[in-house]
């Protein structure tokens, strides 16, 4: 039974794993995302699952690769710095086609960085994020209702896909509070991954999973599987467009900037100018032909991130040929204010640079 | 005449050559895994979490459930799988470059944490696989590609004695070290893989066996030469023995 309560975005991705039938989480703390290990410490257990805090992010991953091994839906969530600890075995996952969900609840970086928020592992988070060829399914909510319900689609995606699958939030969506219908959990359907999970090969072949391939030709034929699965992704493509249809410009920003971009743009129609938003859910696929869309009708182009110029790129890339897209940065280490993405957006839609 | 069966093919080892060099151990401590397995009806339902080096494809050879961990990490790979699957017997089988330098902090904290799992540990004092650098546990005085002087005891700190920090932690039920350069110690070998075996299913803790093994290439040995050193210079740096069995308890 559905219930609407006041948490915190990490306590709401936390609900949206048990819900989706996660059974074992694994992690290490690490602010901003400290909640949700500390409500997985509490409740998973009472879900039947398994809560272990790891000596660090690579044993946390590693648990979450053996748990995932044998079919079962696991997590392990971080920030910044500790998902880049991760990233080796999130190759290794992606090369043995092992699914998992991670979340990275972004802090301000490079290095140590700040604890504040900010969107500066967009690039890690689209571009695999570790060595070799190979993407992350990425999900970029940006309330704490969007957090419960893409953290539920995650793992959907994930065991779809049989590859890892990323909640990208930042300490912004992370650390505020507000309502949330979540519903109690649930278990893991039985029969998934039945057919590759590792138990035991009692009445059947056994199975390996593994990412090394020496035999002439066996490697390149993996990457070429998995380069057709990346592409069968784009089905997954989700985003949200606002007052994008008679837009002159149209503003391009995702998570809890998305959001505070969207108050921006209304303020901005509500005063009379022609802009709109077109915020990215999922980062990859990225939402590539909808942003070439509005770029074929005339569209100009506008990407605000909190970061020095991440997103932008794919923006450009998605528009090529057609458009260009401006950038404004809030600064990472500041905290962002509606007013000057405000005060970003007239300036490019009267001309100027953002 | 009645004929008397004293052997057969073991069933969960692959019928085929391996990749291991002439004189190589390997072969021999994965034949007791395999025998162990069968003897005491847990092929069926073994996860096997494999290591980096040369024990890699130890998948091509043990005919059960594998998963491959990344260099070091068997320990917490086999911790989410029988957190996830309690009821599965889970074993990593690791090398000393694995097991007791990068992946160091995984078995002391798995150990600790008493994981119900069970660790063979190959030591041949030497990463083999990468060409015969120098290991965590390379004697003092051994030359290897990266301490051609001799490791020294002031620059390269002394070799780890696993089976010795394995057994002071208390998650640990079983641990031991063995070798595999004679008959005897091969008898005493399968014993203590058994028992590492067992103490998971007793759901006593980690058991952990040691296995002194020989390296011939890296070693710039022959095979003969190499068993031979076995008993000269790494038993008396490396004793052998049962270094802790608990009968009874378990860890939490």
């Amino acid at each position: 039974m559905s219930e609407r309560i006041f948490i915190k975005g990490n306590e709401a991705i936390a609900h949206g794993a048990l819900a989706a039938g996660c059974r074992c989480y694994f992690g290490y703390p690490i602010t901003p995302q400290n909640e949700i290990p500390e409500f997985m410490a509490k409740h998973m257990p009472a879900a039947g699952g398994a809560f272990v805090q790891a000596e660090s992010e690579l044993a946390a991953i590693n648990m979450v690769l053996g748990a995932c091994a044998t079919g079962t839906r696991s997590m392990t969530s971080s920030s910044g710095l500790g998902i880049s600890l991760m990233q080796e075995s999130i190759s290794y996952m992606a090369g043995s086609e092992i699914p998992a969900v991670f979340v990275n609840m972004m802090r301000g970086g490079p290095g140590l960085g700040d604890i504040n928020t900010a969107q500066g592992d967009y690039y890690q988070a689209t571009r695999g994020g570790g060595h070799g060829d190979y993407r992350t399914l990425t999900l970029a909510p940006s309330t704490g209702q969007e957090a419960y319900d893409l953290t539920r689609l995650a793992f959907e995606l994930a065991f779809k896909y049989r590859n890892p699958t990323l909640v990208l939030g930042d300490a912004i969506l992370g650390q505020m509070k507000e309502p949330v219908t979540v519903d109690p959990p649930a278990p893991q359907a039985p029969d998934e991954a039945a057919d590759w999970r590792l138990n035991g090969c009692d009445g059947r072949p056994r199975r390996v999973h593994k990412s090394i391939y020496l035999a002439e030709g066996e490697l390149a034929a993996l990457n070429i599987r998995l380069q057709e699965k990346f592409r069968s992704m784009d089905a997954e493509v989700r985003y949200e467009a606002l007052h994008t249809e008679d837009a002159e410009l149209v503003a391009v920003a995702f998570g809890s900037i998305g959001r505070i971009v969207k108050t921006a743009v209304r303020k901005l129609r509500a005063k009379g100018h022609k802009v709109g938003l077109l915020r990215p859910i999922t980062l990859y696929p990225f939402p590539e032909q909808a942003l070439r869309d509005l770029a074929y009708s005339g569209k100009r182009f506008l990407t605000l991130e909190h970061n020095m110029g991440q997103m932008v790129d794919d923006v450009r890339l998605a528009v090529r040929g057609l458009a260009d897209s401006d950038f404004f940065g809030a600064l990472p280490g500041n905290m962002p204010f509606p007013d000057e993405f405000e005060a970003a957006i007239l300036r490019a839609l009267q001309g100027g640079h953002a | 005449m009645n004929e008397k069966l004293v052997f057969k093919r073991t069933v969960s080892l692959a019928d085929r050559v391996t990749h291991y060099c002439p004189g190589c151990h390997h072969g021999i401590v994965q034949r007791m895994v395999a025998e162990c397995l069968d003897e005491m009806d847990l092929a069926r339902k073994a996860i096997c979490v494999t290591s980096i080096g040369c024990s890699v494809f130890l998948y091509d050879y043990l005919l059960v459930d594998c998963v491959e961990a990344p260099h070091g990490r068997a320990p917490a790979v086999a911790t989410g799988v029988k957190r996830a699957r309690p009821g599965n017997f889970v074993l990593t089988y690791q090398g000393d470059g694995d097991l007791a330098s990068i992946g160091m902090a995984e078995i002391m904290h798995a150990a600790n944490r008493g994981e119900r799992i069970s660790v063979v540990f190959v030591n041949n004092t030497v990463y083999g696989m990468t060409g015969g650098q120098m290991a965590p546990t390379t004697l003092i005085g051994q030359r290897t590609a990266t301490s051609p002087a001799g490791r020294c005891r002031s620059t390269e700190g002394m070799p780890f004695k696993m089976a010795e920090i394995m057994s002071g932690l208390d998650g640990v039920a079983y641990a031991a070290r063995t070798a595999v350069d004679s008959v005897k110690h091969i008898a005493q070998a399968k014993k203590a893989i058994r028992r590492a075996f067992q103490v998971q299913q007793d759901d006593l803790g980690m058991g952990f066996v040691e296995i002194l093994s020989a390296c011939p290439i890296n070693w710039k040995m022959t095979p003969v030469e190499a068993n031979a050193r076995i008993a000269e210079e790494l038993i008396p740096a490396f004793p052998l023995g049962v270094l802790k069995d608990i009968k009874t308890g378990g860890a939490c």
